[in-house]
């Protein structure tokens, strides 16, 4: 009998072992910590596939003005209630509407620096009519205006050679972060304005993040400060996956 | 190959399960059991279908499930019209806590269909070439008649079943059971899901567009789950009525 040079079991092996070589070195020093939690290594493995085998910068589809649905407005809802350490600073800013907030961005940008709602809104807008997915299960098709995260961070001199990750941290007291691929995407937005008027309170106010190919929880509300960072910063017990929950949500 | 298995199958009478129709059996077994589990505790956490694009408490369902105490949503405040005219979309805040396990339910979830699709591709690939789907799970023309089929639907109403081979000798019913399963319910569950994915559909449009829109694709989601549960059913008490020790052996160690 012939000796079969490739029988179908080392073709799959093969197969899976090239996969598998494809996706460990490209990724392995960027992942997010599992701390041994195999759901999360479920997300990673998820996350690397993602980054993989899809097209990097492709647009989420854009509606029309009369495909806009009602929106709810969950998790914080009002950041000066008093519940949060931030809550009086907040507060304050809001009876000023919003004049004094200030948008410092800092960490491996070319000259860091603060922002004020106005110098983001003389920068380029871009406005999309997008479908938000919460995790729950619901959607709602909602209008943004706001400036592309790439024109904030070109404003600030540009992202340095070694950024990996922006993290983003917010008036309710929560600390997030998303890849390159997802703070360069076009559609990856700093939001002033909703449905043709500035952005309410519940919805975020006075600034918040759109991360159009993700869940909704990655699209932070209440944002005062970015930080461009070279290696993952899972937030601590301020961030996703100390609290249980993915850090990628492209799913 | 499939030359092969025919010739094996006159020689030395009826074929026991391959060894990967066994692995890739139990595995996808395991997942789905893991799937349908996560899955009612994510449709927990917001147990309303719709049709389209959008849907939320603030809009009309097209189907709710009273399966968790989010079922009875209320307690919505500072509401706000986003535009001048009396229908329009309106903003509103939530008052109140919800049952929300999602923190672990998505992940074991997404982990589990990742233990479906892996098996689930090796198993179709593997099913093509070795001429499995061809001679076990594809009706033939010649059994196809409108008789046959009748005389099997009574038979199994009667529940006069025939006995296992533990081997894939199926009869007509079981083989149109099975194409429905392989070739229609899990690629649609697999379709839809992907299909609730932004960064899927962002690369590929076609899909939202194909099911109709978000909810369309997760309402869909829902029903294919559905029929998969009560195959489920049905095969397990098949089994059992078959002959559950020759099947569990048949399946289990091929002979």
């Amino acid at each position: 009998m012939k000796t079969q040079l490739i029988t179908r079991r080392r073709a799959l092996i093969a197969g899976a072992a090239g996969i598998g070589g494809l996706l460990v070195p490209r990724y392995w020093k960027d992942l997010p910590p599992t701390y041994g939690n195999i759901l999360r290594m479920g997300d990673t493995l998820t996350y690397a596939a993602h980054r993989t085998l899809l097209p990097g910068q492709s647009l989420v589809r854009e509606y029309s003005r009369s495909d806009i649905t009602s929106f709810p407005a969950t998790g914080t809802t009002s950041p000066g209630d008093g519940k949060q350490p931030l809550s009086e600073q907040y507060r304050q800013l809001q009876s000023g509407t919003f004049a004094d907030w200030r948008l410092s961005v800092e960490g491996l940008v070319g000259s860091p620096g603060s922002f004020t709602l106005a110098d983001l809104k003389r920068m380029p807008a871009r406005t999309q009519i997008t479908r938000h997915t919460c995790e729950e299960g619901w959607t709602a098709i909602g209008g943004w205006a706001g400036v592309p995260l790439s024109l904030v961070l070109g404003a600030a001199g540009g992202i340095l050679p070694n950024a990996r990750f922006v993290v983003f941290y917010s008036f309710d007291d929560w600390i997030d972060s998303i890849d390159l691929l997802d703070a360069l995407h076009p559609q990856t937005i700093l939001a002033y304005g909703m449905n043709g008027r500035d952005l309410p309170i519940p919805h975020g106010a006075p600034v918040r993040l759109r991360v159009e190919r993700q869940m909704g929880y990655k699209s932070m509300k209440y944002i005062h400060r970015i930080v461009v960072k070279d290696e993952f910063d899972d937030g601590g017990e301020k961030g996703n996956i100390q609290n249980g929950w993915a850090w990628y949500t492209g799913i | 190959m499939a030359e092969v298995l025919r010739q094996t199958e006159r020689e030395a009478g009826p074929a026991a399960h391959a060894r990967w129709v066994r692995i890739s059996h139990w595995i996808v077994a395991a997942s789905l059991v893991t799937l349908a589990v996560t899955g009612v505790l994510i449709l927990m956490v917001h147990p309303r279908l719709y049709w389209g694009e959008a849907g939320n408490d603030l809009t009309p369902a097209f189907l709710e499930l009273p399966i968790s105490r989010n079922y009875k949503h209320g307690g919505w405040e500072n509401r706000i019209s986003f535009f001048q005219d009396s229908s329009s979309p309106v903003s509103a805040s939530r008052t109140f806590d919800i049952f929300n396990q999602n923190g672990w339910g998505r992940s074991l979830h997404f982990l589990a269909a990742w233990l479906l699709v892996i098996p689930g591709v090796v198993y179709l690939v593997a099913g093509i070439s070795s001429g499995h789907f061809r001679f076990h799970i594809w009706p033939r023309a010649a059994e196809l008649t409108p008789r046959r089929f009748r005389q099997e639907v009574v038979d199994h109403l009667h529940l006069r079943i025939r006995p296992a081979t533990g081997g894939p000798q199926y009869g007509l019913l079981q083989k149109c059971a099975y194409c429905m399963v392989v070739f229609v319910a899990f690629p649609l569950s697999i379709l839809t899901g992907l299909t609730m994915s932004p960064a899927v559909t962002a690369a590929f449009p076609f899909l939202l567009s194909g099911f109709g829109g978000y909810q369309s694709a997760r309402t869909m989601h829902f029903f294919a789950f559905t029929a998969l549960v009560l195959f489920v059913i049905a095969h397990v008490a098949m089994v059992v009525l078959s002959g559950f020790a020759r099947q569990m052996r048949g399946m289990i160690f091929g002979k």
